[in-house]
């Protein structure tokens, strides 16, 4: 009687869960099967959910129209570059919080946190003024150093979180066994940090591919990721849901695959210290 | 050579005194314990010593060189962790050979000497193994193992045995002990734990609120503890006080008697009386703890199986040779 209990309770809970997984990948699916429909299949009512004339002619058209590859290499820049960077400011910072903590730390760490309490377009305008006068509008460095500093004070938490986990006596016991701090940093603590250094490498990457605000507002054509290319399918000219769901689709199929390949790391990221 | 010198070594934490002036002699080659109750300041002079913690005050002499400026790792000791404190991505070889390795050694002679150390510990068939496939015991040898690869001038242990089970604490006990004579490097133990204190030190520093109360061999802190603190301290169980009339017709303020030296009588008219409220049977040993009025509570310790019983009344009778007596700061009276 229990155990039938509890296999009709996993049960149960093994569909509520596919049945909450599908949901919040239905979009996703909606948009990859329209961008296969022709624009007028689009936005049929009823919808058609497989039977349609399935087309390919949306990718010739958004390839045609714009350089999709221009973008991407755009957005692999700037998402890269801008991960790197802070993740080159964040190790030190972070390492220097977690191990020799001052009385402020604390209130460092929380101040970093509550600018991102702020709403981005509160300050647009001032950044907008800024960028225009040092000529960084439309520039990859403009936007590689808005993603940098943006995501910074997260970069920095995840990881003053994950060198909190490192137990000190090891570190100590490095230095007994007279490994000076640059040794240190190589051989004990960077092995032992690189899960964390992974997955918050995997998250800042994908914060930072889709970033939307400030790449919208400071770059129109040369420097603009896919988010400025997936925007420009939404114009006045009327909404073309076939062609913007095809951009789309392009641009979040890289870091969909990324994504696909690093979950086992990134799960263990976002709840590293929650499980042992 | 391993001698090591304090001389009046004070540690403060901000405003709060951890270490209040420490003055210490460590001959070359002997096992000196630190023990004390938590909180007493023990770990943190085995830091000072090892150079993980800075001093505020004093001087650290390591064969006659004064070492507070100088670095741990240059000050040529090795210390073992509570946690072990593993690199848990390294093998154990790796682990081992560590401090070899920071040190310069070509590889041909690391390698020869983690498998020497290696070998001594019974580590060999586990050399490729990573900490987190080891059991709790050979973890530990890992950690002792990486302190004895290096030849350091002395070792330094953090309560190294506090997380093993008894059984494992007590084969440990005797295998640290046994590898340290054989090794005759000089060695610092810091245990809250005075069976480990008693057991494997040629002296045992005996700490309390950051300040040495006592530095002797186990038995003369046993036989002539210099104050209250170390009598309480020393010996389980407890050493019994007694104060007021009795102690005063001693000479003392108050007069202190271990349970091993009380004479239990059972319907004796002599000395303490009292109801024992207690009885402990071991088959080795038999404790009473005996409610004796007006003296409080005495315990009293015989050796051998007593069949007496919660509620039987006795009698305690101290050995006079062995009633200790203490004035009333609290110090030993002698003579």
């Amino acid at each position: 009687m229990a155990r039938m209990a509890t296999t009709r309770r996993v049960a149960i809970s093994t569909a509520a869960a596919w049945l909450f997984g599908f949901l919040i990948f239905f979009p996703i699916l909606w948009m990859g099967l329209a961008s296969f429909k022709t624009e007028l299949e689009a936005f049929a009512i009823p919808p058609s959910f497989l039977f349609f004339h399935w087309t390919t002619e949306n990718y010739a058209t958004v390839q045609e129209r714009s350089d999709y590859l221009h973008h991407a290499m755009n957005s692999i820049i700037i998402a890269g570059g801008s991960t790197l960077i802070a993740l080159l400011i964040a190790i030190p910072a972070a390492w220097s919080m977690a191990f020799s903590p001052t009385k402020r730390t604390k209130d460092i760490l929380l101040w970093m946190l509550s600018t991102k309490m702020m709403p981005p377009v509160g300050v647009l305008v001032p950044i907008y003024l800024i960028y225009k006068t040092f000529g960084l509008l439309d520039s990859r460095i403009g936007l590689v150093l808005i993603l940098c500093l943006g995501n910074l004070p997260i970069v920095i938490w995840m990881l003053f979180t994950y060198f909190k986990e490192i137990p000190r006596d090891i570190l100590e016991a490095a230095r007994m066994d007279g490994a000076t701090i640059g040794r240190e940093l190589v051989y004990v603590l960077t092995p032992m940090a690189i899960p964390g250094l992974a997955s918050t490498l995997l998250l800042n990457l994908i914060l930072a591919w889709n970033e939307a605000f400030w790449t919208l507002n400071l770059s129109t054509s040369s420097a603009a990721p896919l988010t400025t290319f997936i925007a420009s399918y939404s114009s006045p000219e009327g909404l073309f849901w076939a062609k913007l769901s095809a951009a789309s689709t392009l641009a979040i199929a890289p870091i969909l695959v990324l994504g696909w390949f690093s979950q086992k790391q990134l799960v263990r990221g976002l709840t590293f210290g929650a499980v042992k | 050579m391993g001698q090591i010198t304090l001389q009046g070594v004070q540690k403060s934490f901000g405003p709060v005194h951890i270490i209040k002036g420490a003055d210490l002699d460590i001959a070359d080659g002997s096992f000196v314990v630190f023990v004390g109750p938590s909180g007493c300041g023990k770990t943190t002079l085995l830091r000072l010593i090892a150079g993980l913690e800075d001093v505020s005050g004093g001087k650290i002499l390591i064969d006659g060189k004064n070492v507070v400026d100088t670095p741990p790792a240059k000050r040529g000791l090795s210390m073992v962790f509570q946690s072990y404190a593993l690199y848990p991505h390294m093998s154990v070889r790796g682990n081992i050979g560590f401090g070899l390795k920071m040190a310069g050694l070509p590889k041909g002679e690391i390698n020869r000497k983690v498998e020497a150390a290696a070998a001594t510990l019974n580590l060999t068939p586990y050399l490729d193994r990573k900490p987190r496939e080891l059991s709790g015991g050979q973890r530990q040898r890992v950690a002792i193992g990486r302190a004895i690869v290096r030849e350091p001038k002395a070792f330094l242990f953090d309560e190294p045995l506090s997380n093993l089970d008894a059984a494992l604490r007590v084969q440990m006990r005797i295998e640290v002990t046994r590898l340290q004579k054989q090794l005759g490097t000089t060695a610092i133990y810091v245990t809250h734990d005075q069976v480990e204190a008693m057991t494997m030190a040629d002296k045992i520093v005996v700490l309390n609120g950051g300040k040495i109360e006592q530095y002797g061999s186990p038995l003369e802190l046993y036989e002539r503890p210099a104050n209250l603190f170390v009598a309480g301290f020393i010996g389980s169980p407890k050493m019994n006080f007694v104060t007021g009339e009795l102690a005063l017709q001693r000479g003392a303020a108050t007069i202190g008697v271990r349970p091993e030296h009380l004479k239990i009588e059972r319907d004796g008219a002599g000395g303490w009386q009292g109801t024992i409220s207690v009885a402990e049977h071991l088959g080795s040993d038999t404790f009473l703890y005996v409610d004796a009025g007006p003296l409080g509570m005495l315990t009293a310790r015989y050796i051998g199986e007593l069949s007496l019983h919660a509620g039987d009344r006795v009698s305690l009778v101290p050995d006079p040779q062995r009633i200790h007596r203490f004035d009333d700061g609290g110090n030993a009276l002698r003579g």
